[in-house]
């Protein structure tokens, strides 16, 4: 296993593309939570926005690159048919892609977490311009407070877990192009349809189940109470959309020719 | 020694016109299975979306948004859209002091003041107005409508609040007269005169120069009308619905009182006394006790609500789908699909290496892009206006069938949703096949488009962004191009919260067509440039 790992470490680490998506990941992600920041302003006769969650909104752009790196991990091997060479030489198919997903993973944990961090700091360092004082009800926002720390924690989660969703996904599919519209189609057609759905169970059960929906549940920070799930239930939801995915991916990887 | 003649094809020659490169093109494009599949099933998700959102349509979102549930037809067994002459939905109720005319002729009278009461700051939505201020469209002056009956065709001289003397019939015309605001110093004369069909408005500062505003033909009109005095003030449109989707900024019911004098008729006025009342008897309007007609002494002053506009959908999040273009929501799946297909049209030529036999078979490489982007677009333009007619005449069908109520459109909107949404998708897989043929990367090529199109998209229609913001990006990036499936026009004369969450897009429907056309042209030129300028 550990020899499967130091060889998918060497062809992600030698893809120039890797480390530049992962620069592009952090940095489209504090740019869209910094311009969030600056468009909203919370009007002196009081707001409901949720600071933690609005400093965060970058998340919702950066996750597609994020699901760019970990569909191209897999389907740039079957585009070159590198997959060929790899599978020959660890034939044990599931380490290959265990080795895949944690490695991916483990960046994406990385990269996100530097991505969260300067949203987050951007978000206290701007927010309080924009009217979110301590006068309004919100104190500047700290990761020492615990919903806010466990937004931006879970935040992180959410980007890895998408990774392993889009890595399932390519995995089993194969195709690049059909790989990430499949994945952007999936991330983005609950909110899209729940927003014009006037059935309200229907809208509430969409919004239970859509991967990005529920994951970002762990972002939120203030009236808890109104959400269709709890903020770990909503990332459970995501981690159980990863898992089938993965699952997937693996089945299809070890019952199919390559 | 036996000579042999060397292989020679048996088919015809063939000049290298764009009509064999076309139809090269689409041999290549029909025989891929899994692309014909691909768009095929951006059809039927497209379709299925619109089927989807029919279903789930509104059934208990009344007693959630708190709004003015007489207003609107959001509710699923909620009273029936009233309808205009032109076939289009109708606001028609506002305070009538009237009498019946008999034949033609006109009444006239003048008009010292117009107040306004706004709703209570910071109270909830159904609070009763207190607090004196300005509403732009409150009406007040003189009308002269076919019947009493909601919906029915009118013509009428008003002043407004804040946008002066206007001229309007029928819901949907507006015509100004002179600018200002009315007071005791500077009084506004209206008249209207009926001849047959045609009602001619006037104007006039001090009752004795005239100035025609407008002539305005109602087809159809009986010879006795109901004509007199009316006052209406439309409810106020929140300013701004924030992240959360929930409005702010004061939007609820307003009143308005309008003084009269010098009332003068001409004419046969069968009734010799004045009726007082709302159309449609305003049920929240007179919960609120606000309504009435008072005359002391020749000063007639009419307090009233309510509107005789146009109806606006308040797309409020879940009550939007009461127009077609919730069905449509749909779409932006089948531009993935195109997407992702017309990627791959232009990579998988790159990945197998069959660029440079296609190169090498028409070297002129300009005219390859030209037939691989007709093919890619008739092909997409095929698939979108077929999930478009798929998702409003079932959507719109099953809505029906369930009794909810669907916005009605007049057809040509209807149709310009339809093949505005094919020609988007169209364009969308040209702008696509150009961006891949610059980048040759599949992922890159898709998640520049997605980028470039569903992101604004879902930023400004779905997530609320505030609406200036939102507005500029819907302006500028190729998701401009979503105007075309905007069903209900702006009206300058109706307040209300024109934003793209409620579906209200800053661009014309062609005019953000073109936005996208510019973006597919540029992405061709470029493509154009460094498909001829690099190795294959």
């Amino acid at each position: 296993m550990s020899q499967a790992w130091h060889a998918e470490w060497t062809k992600l680490r030698t893809l120039p593309g890797t480390g530049w998506l992962l620069l592009a990941a952090v940095a489209l992600t504090i740019a869209v939570s910094a311009a969030a920041d600056a468009a909203s302003t919370c009007a002196p006769a009081g707001c409901r926005a949720d600071p933690a969650k609005l400093s965060l909104t970058g998340v919702q752009v950066g996750q597609a690159i994020v699901a760019i790196i970990a569909v191209l991990a897999i389907s740039g091997e079957y585009s070159t048919g590198m997959i060929r060479v790899t599978l020959a030489a660890t034939p044990r198919r599931w380490s290959v892609l265990g080795a895949k997903a944690t490695l991916v993973g483990g960046l994406v944990l990385a990269a996100g977490t530097l991505a969260v961090l300067g949203s987050v700091l951007a978000g206290r360092l701007m927010l309080p311009g924009r009217g979110f004082t301590r006068a309004h009800g919100y104190p500047p926002l700290s990761l020492g407070d615990g919903p806010v720390l466990r937004a931006a924690c879970g935040s992180v989660l959410y980007l890895a877990l998408i990774a392993l969703l889009a890595l399932g996904i390519a995995t089993v599919v194969r195709d690049s192009a059909v790989a990430i519209g499949l994945v952007l189609g999936l991330l983005y057609v609950f909110p899209i349809v729940s927003s014009v759905v006037g059935n309200q169970h229907w809208q509430r059960h969409l919004e239970q189940i859509g991967p990005m929906n529920a994951g970002l549940y762990v972002q939120a920070t203030v009236a808890l109470n109104t959400l269709p799930l709890t903020p770990w239930q909503g990332l459970a939801v995501l981690a159980a959309w990863a898992c089938g995915a993965l699952l997937l991916g693996a089945l299809a990887l070890r019952l199919r020719d390559a | 020694m036996t000579t042999s003649t060397p292989y020679r094809s048996t088919a015809r020659d063939a000049r290298d016109g764009f009509g064999q490169l076309l139809h090269a093109e689409w041999t290549k494009f029909r025989t891929v299975r899994g692309w014909v599949a691909g768009l095929i099933v951006g059809v039927l998700i497209t379709a299925g979306i619109g089927i989807f959102v029919a279903a789930g349509g509104a059934s208990q979102s009344c007693e959630s948004v708190g709004g003015p549930a007489s207003s609107g037809g959001g509710c699923g067994a909620g009273p029936a859209l009233t309808l205009g002459p032109g076939g289009e939905p109708v606001t028609d109720n506002f305070y009538f002091v009237r009498q019946p005319l008999a034949g033609n002729g006109s009444i006239t009278v003048r008009l010292t003041s117009l107040t306004s009461l706004l709703p209570p700051a910071g109270q909830a939505f159904g609070a009763a107005p207190s607090r004196p201020g300005l509403v732009p469209w409150s009406k007040a002056g003189i009308i002269i409508t076919s019947s009493l009956s909601p919906g029915s065709a009118y013509a009428a001289m008003m002043a407004t609040g804040g946008n002066g003397v206007r001229m309007q019939w029928n819901y949907t015309g507006d015509t100004p007269g002179l600018p200002g605001a009315v007071s005791a110093t500077s009084p506004r004369w209206l008249r209207l005169t009926r001849d047959g069909d045609t009602i001619t408005g006037y104007d006039s500062t001090d009752g004795t120069g005239w100035t025609v505003v407008g002539v305005v033909r109602l087809a159809g009109l009986p010879s006795t009308v109901q004509a007199g005095l009316f006052t209406a003030s439309p409810i106020l449109a929140p300013k701004a619905v924030n992240v959360a989707g929930v409005s702010q900024g004061g939007g609820g019911s307003t009143a308005s009182s309008a003084v009269f004098d010098h009332l003068s008729r001409s004419g046969t006025w069968p009734a010799r006394t004045w009726t007082d009342g709302y159309t449609e008897g305003d049920q929240a309007a007179e919960a609120q006790g606000i309504g009435e007609y008072r005359q002391v002494a020749g000063r007639i002053t009419v307090t009233g609500q309510g509107d005789i506009a146009p109806a606006i959908p308040q797309g409020e999040p879940g009550l939007s789908e009461v127009t077609v273009a919730a069905y449509l929501i749909g779409t932006f799946v089948g531009l993935i699909a195109v997407a992702v297909v017309a990627t791959m049209f232009m990579t998988a030529e790159y990945r197998r290496g069959l660029i440079r036999t296609t190169l090498a078979a028409s070297p002129r490489r300009g005219r390859v892009l030209a037939a691989k982007a007709l093919v890619v677009g008739a092909a997409a333009f095929a698939a979108g206006t077929l999930g478009a007619v798929g998702a409003v005449i079932l959507g719109t069908g099953l809505a029906h069938s369930r009794g909810a109520q669907v916005f009605p459109e007049p057809w040509p909107t209807e149709a310009r949703m339809i093949v505005g949404t094919g020609a988007l998708v169209a364009v969308v897989a040209i702008l696509t096949l150009a961006v891949a043929a610059m980048v040759r990367r599949s992922v890159a090529a898709v998640t520049i488009v997605f980028a470039a199109i569903v992101v604004p998209y879902f930023l400004s229609a779905i997530l609320i962004l505030p609406a200036g913001v939102a507005d500029w990006l819907l302006r500028i990036t190729p998701a401009a191009a979503f105007a075309v499936q905007q069903a209900t026009p702006r009206y300058p004369q109706v307040q209300a919260y024109y934003a793209p969450v409620s579906g209200f897009y800053p661009l014309a429907p062609w005019a953000g067509f073109a936005v996208l056309c510019a973006w597919a042209l540029a992405a061709l030129g470029g493509a154009r440039s460094l498909l001829r300028g690099r190795d294959a």
